[in-house]
């Protein structure tokens, strides 16, 4: 990716990550490190990249001026992603140069690259003037680091928001208005998988912003798509999905080892649908967790199937189980089934799991024995609609 | 003395340590932290805390 001027003397000098699909235990496809040159009396890089694309970052900033003219750095997130590139970037620009960095990303960034580098911790508000432009501070603690941080630059009105507003996309597009609604998936699924435990914070957040009067024309995350033409649309999108007032969706997720599981999973989700609630089944191992918990999301009722392997879970249904609680979704109806040979344990673990996550559990469960019959599949669709109308009357 | 955890971030305040760091002595009670702690971490108000 070349350096692409989005404001007057700002750059977008990031690089393109075309090959990563697993980051973290997230499926991707591709994503991109964004990095900012401002060009100013100071010249400032805000944030860098992942520490093998350190090199390519000096090369596209060496496009613009060379390296060394740089004169601060500021770190707006310790995560590796965005840091990685520090050590180099650093020795590359002159090792003494500051580091501007949060209270908590001194810290952090002590205990990721030692205490070699010239860390300058900042105040949540500080200001530096960098000559025509003054960058200010914003502390965002837990979104989703605790050494995150925005930065502002007033007179352009950009906000760099580090993590905030992200997402996994790797194109040669760099604005929405180039690539228009189609963003909006990947923003969805970047909040389900890192954001959404946070969302009591994001809400606080963004009251700040507004009653700081934050004006702002460009929000730059630090990965995907710049929002410039309607930054608002990613503002309320993140506003509406951290309400998690879930709509008449539910998903079934379920795995299955004969298949009696899944029979089951699939005449519920036929009991659902028959509601005219919106529904999916999903089988987990053909699935990733990720683009699960962006259903999870958008679903309020969160109904689990899992076959009783061992006397206990089967071991896929738990990895979602125990991704999905780390992350916290609220406001969702829990509902469980399986299908089981001769001990059975699986729904009353299901049941725990769920009550665990704060779901609102149906009284009523269901679990048969070996194959279902005729007359077991037509259970399961009565139940089924049970939790289509219990979507209904919490929703409205 | 109880102990309290964040619901942000997890971190656990632990009376018999205390938050040096910020001025509370080892040995002061979650109720008697000022009303203005918050936590080391995530700074997160004392409101955010749940009884471990």
């Amino acid at each position: 990716m070349k350096p692409v001027e989005i404001a007057s003397g700002i750059y977008q000098v990031g690089v393109i990550d075309w090959n990563i699909r697993d980051f973290h235990g997230y499926s991707v496809e591709g994503t991109t490190y964004n990095a900012f040159l401002i060009l100013d009396d100071t010249v400032v890089l805000i944030d860098t990249v992942k520490k093998e694309f350190a090199d390519q970052l000096l090369a596209n900033i060496a496009e613009i001026i060379d390296p060394k003219k740089i004169d601060m750095v500021i770190s707006n997130h310790t995560e590796m992603d965005h840091s990685g590139g520090l050590p180099r970037v650093m020795h590359a620009i002159g090792g003494e140069k500051p580091l501007y960095c949060s209270k908590m990303g001194q810290k952090n960034l002590i205990q990721h690259f030692g205490d070699r580098l010239n860390l300058q911790a900042l105040e949540n508000g500080q200001e530096i003037s960098i000559g025509s432009r003054t960058l200010s501070f914003l502390e965002t603690r837990m979104l989703h680091w605790p050494d995150s941080m925005f930065t502002y630059i007033k007179e352009d009105q950009i906000l760099f928001s580090s993590d905030a507003f992200g997402q996994h996309y790797a194109g040669y597009e760099m604005f929405d208005d180039q690539i228009g609604d189609a963003v909006m998936p990947y923003a969805k699924k970047y909040f389900a998988n890192i954001l959404l435990l946070y969302t009591p914070k994001i809400l606080k957040l963004v009251e700040q912003i507004t009653d700081m009067g934050l004006q702002i024309k460009i929000i730059c995350p630090d990965h995907g798509i710049l929002w410039r033409s309607n930054p608002e649309t990613i503002i309320n999108a993140y506003v509406e999905w951290s309400r998690q007032e879930a709509g008449k969706r539910a998903v079934v997720l379920y795995d299955t080892m004969w298949k009696s599981t899944r029979l089951m999973a699939e005449a519920i989700a036929d009991g659902i649908a028959e509601t005219g609630v919106a529904v999916r089944p999903i089988h987990i191992r053909s699935s990733h967790r990720s683009d699960i918990m962006t259903e999870v999301l958008d679903a309020r009722a969160i109904v689990v199937g899992s076959p009783t392997l061992n006397n206990g879970l089967f071991p896929s249904v738990s990895d979602v189980l125990t991704y999905m609680k780390g992350l916290r979704p609220k406001n969702k109806i829990g509902a469980a089934f399986g299908s089981y040979g001769w001990s059975g344990e699986s729904v009353k673990l299901l049941n725990e799991a769920l009550a665990d996550m704060k779901f609102d559990v149906m009284e009523e469960s269901l679990k048969i024995q070996y194959v279902p019959d005729k007359k077991d599949l037509s259970a399961c669709r009565e139940y089924g609609r049970k939790i289509g109308q219990a979507v209904i009357s919490r929703v409205g | 003395m109880d102990r309290y955890v964040c619901q942000i971030c997890g971190y656990i305040y632990d009376p018999e340590q205390g938050d040096p760091e910020n001025g509370v002595e080892p040995g002061t009670p979650f109720e008697k932290l000022p009303d203005d702690w918050l936590c080391p971490i995530c700074g997160a108000p004392k409101d955010d805390f749940e009884k471990e």
